[in-house]
């Protein structure tokens, strides 16, 4: 069970790394989808949610901080602690994590304090000390999710998740409370979340990337960081944005020869001198694929053998909503395959 | 409409912002390369978590709050400096100058719970980025300090922090986690509180905090006095917020809100800095125009194997290629339209809108600085 940390022999990480099929990523019940911030993770999660509820399964997908952004991919109000059926026919549902509805459920689940009723301004002050302790909040909320998937309420639930500075601590707060909290209900409560966490048949975390120098370093620097300091199976590298390549090795050499004084003089006289712009656009275009394709190669070298790099191409029509939403899920569907 | 010069040369505090991911970091370094090079005087860039081979080519050290000299032409008027934020070392630094001895001061660095309040406390990367930038312009060493924010789960956070850590200090929580144990049983408002503290965290670990919140309660009239100097900065005439945004749904979004927020507080919102915009001649007319004719005379076989005998190159290749070059550039003024819209409505925001083309390559030395310089400078 659990990723193989460093100690292993050889051959027991290698048995290890042969991962499962990417198809399998949906197979799973809980994933977190992390990534630096802008490069896509709140819609490469809500089109993860949309792709497993489209192919059958009830889902729950979560929103982490509180902005809203899970709920406008899928163009509706913000969501709410308490899960909401996503209009569209699928059996998906939205919620946005809240510490202080997380504890009151808590409360009236596990504690059962006789003071549920007059708890209310007090979790807010609670929100207060939670900041100062080590990983209560983080746990609060990943408790719910956990308990989410324990309870069997939903088949998978996706988290929006921190961005890749913060998902660690998110990840690994059941770990740290164990260490720093020596008893108390909260620590009574981390077993059981531990081990659907280690189990790599139920909880996988998604790196969201772009291919773009910054984003492709912090992506290899947090898969080192989960490996090495969370039994949490890295389960995917999402790529999105991913520029196509416009021309195989023959046209780009018929490109470049069209620069030429003679055939540029045959196009010019066809589509008249602006046509140096629209070759230029061309040329900066190839220049860009270029280099993303470079931090792509670097991405795959550099990251464990056996982890799966999953493209999405750059969509070149609106970049947010739930059109933008469904066609990531095509892409996906498509590469992930089976189903 | 006034520039990015004219600002810059009256303020002396500029607060960078904007969503993850929009080059926050390498627009405010290259903000300090153009007011230094152009405007002369002492600038100072505090920076977040600048790329590592950014960093590196601007000689800054991993950690520390150490300010160092970036070496510009020989030309440039005044002179670069840059800092890293560092978060921890900036605690420490105000329990230095904070505590009222050294059984506080000790107490405190040496609790186990200390770092991790230092880490996650009350927005304390936001705090200790306006606690530095007031710190660095009260000093006087500078006559612009120029500060990177980091990446909040909420642009307001930073605005609120300095309020937040003032409140913190006075509010009724503090007391009562600060009460001595025994006397606890005795209030009564307060009881529901510890039930539920100690039932949920542990009697013990309650008691652990509250011991090291005993030692911060020590510090309250500094801190609380700090704070609200701090506060009182975002609001100073010689403050500006720049907020940074790509032409992307998202981040503008997110630009729009912030600036809403800034007009809200009466807070100066001095510019709007659109990255990676599309140069500015894909958005030329007559550059359609053209892609327009280019295509239709794709149809004409006659002309492109003339086309492709003048290249040298075959045929079905040269027709592959002039399709996609064709094709590709009605995309790009498709997205122009877009970003133009884009750009209308951010400059309904902010009294000044500069835009910076996408660049090749990533930026990550002084050379790439000035080159995204230049564009914002104009």
């Amino acid at each position: 069970m659990g990723r193989t940390r460093a100690g292993a022999s050889a051959s027991e990480a290698e048995l290890l790394t042969i991962e499962r099929p990417p198809g399998d990523l949906l197979s799973r019940r809980l994933l977190f989808v992390s990534g630096k911030g802008g490069v896509g993770k709140t819609t490469v999660a809500a089109a993860l949610a949309q792709l497993a509820a489209q192919r059958g399964a009830r889902v729950l997908v979560c929103e982490m901080d509180a902005k809203g952004a899970l709920a406008a991919a899928f163009d509706q109000p913000p969501f709410e602690f308490e899960p909401r059926r996503v209009p569209g026919g699928a059996d998906l549902f939205g919620m946005a994590m809240n510490t202080e509805d997380s504890l009151r459920e808590y409360m009236r689940l596990f504690v059962r304090v006789p003071l549920v009723g007059r708890i209310g301004p007090l979790a807010r002050t609670f929100d207060f000390v939670a900041d100062a302790a080590p990983g209560v909040k983080e746990i609060l909320a990943i408790g719910k999710l956990c308990y989410e998937v324990r309870e069997r309420h939903y088949d998978l639930v996706v988290v929006d998740a921190e961005a890749s500075g913060h998902i660690v601590s998110q990840i690994d707060a059941p770990r740290a409370i164990t260490e720093l909290v020596k008893v108390g209900l909260i620590r009574d409560q981390t077993r059981w979340m531990l081990e659907l966490l280690d189990d790599p048949e139920v909880t996988g975390l998604v790196v969201v990337t772009t291919p773009e120098e910054m984003p492709v370093n912090e992506t290899l620097e947090l898969v080192d960081k989960v490996r090495a300091q969370t039994e949490v199976d890295v389960a995917a590298v999402i790529a999105n944005r991913v520029l196509p390549e416009l021309f195989d090795a023959a046209q780009r050499e018929a490109f470049t020869a069209l620069q030429d004084p003679a055939p540029f003089e045959l196009l010019a006289d066809a589509a008249g001198p602006k046509v140096q712009t629209v070759l230029e656009a061309t040329r900066l275009a190839v220049a860009r694929a270029d280099v993303a394709a470079g931090h792509l190669a670097l991405l795959a070298e550099r990251l464990p053998a056996g982890l799966a790099v999953l493209q999405v191409p750059e969509l070149f029509t609106r970049a947010s909503g739930r059109r933008a939403v469904q066609q990531v899920a095509e892409h996906l569907d498509d590469s992930l395959g089976g189903g | 409409m006034a520039a990015l010069d004219e600002l810059l040369a009256s303020r002396e505090m500029v607060v960078v912002c904007g969503s993850g991911g929009v080059g926050k970091t390498t627009t405010a370094a290259a903000l300090g390369v153009m007011a230094a090079t152009h405007l002369g005087g002492k600038v100072l860039v505090l920076t977040v978590d600048p790329a590592r081979r950014l960093a590196n080519a601007l000689g800054l050290a991993a950690f520390g709050n150490t300010e160092t000299r970036i070496v510009l032409d020989p030309s440039a008027r005044g002179e670069l400096w840059a800092a890293m934020l560092d978060t921890k070392a900036g605690w420490d630094d105000l329990i230095r100058s904070h505590a009222p001895d050294a059984t506080v001061r000790d107490g405190l660095l040496s609790n186990p719970l200390y770092e991790n309040i230092t880490a996650r406390f009350v927005n304390s990367h936001d705090y200790i980025a306006m606690e530095r930038l007031q710190e660095v312009h009260a000093s006087g060493r500078y006559d612009l300090v120029i500060v990177d924010t980091p990446p909040s789960r909420n642009a307001l956070d930073l605005l609120d922090a300095p309020g937040r850590m003032a409140d913190f200090f006075a509010s009724k929580l503090l007391r009562w986690i600060t009460v001595p144990y025994r006397s606890r049983l005795f209030t009564m408002a307060s009881k529901p509180f510890y039930q539920v503290a100690d039932k949920v965290l542990g009697a013990r670990f309650l008691q652990d905090i509250g011991e090291l919140f005993t030692l911060f309660q020590k510090m309250e009239s500094g801190f609380v006095a700090r704070a609200r100097e701090v506060e009182a900065l975002l609001t100073d005439p010689r403050t500006t917020f720049l907020v940074v945004s790509t032409p992307e749904a998202a981040p503008v979004h997110e630009a729009r809100h912030f600036a809403e927020e800034l007009h809200r507080r009466h807070l100066d919102l001095g510019a709007v800095i659109l990255n990676r915009t599309l140069p500015a001649a894909m958005r030329d007319r007559a550059a359609a125009k053209s892609a327009i004719a280019l295509a239709g005379a794709l149809d004409d076989r006659a002309w492109l194997r003339k086309v492709a005998r003048a290249a040298g190159s075959d045929a079905a290749a040269t027709a592959a290629v002039l399709d996609t070059v064709a094709g590709g550039f009605q995309d790009i003024v498709v997205v122009a339209k877009r970003e133009a819209e884009r750009r209308a409505e951010l400059a309904r925001l902010a009294p000044v809108v500069v835009t910076a083309p996408a660049l090749d390559t990533d930026v990550h030395d002084l050379s790439g600085l000035f080159t995204l310089g230049a564009h914002l400078w104009r």
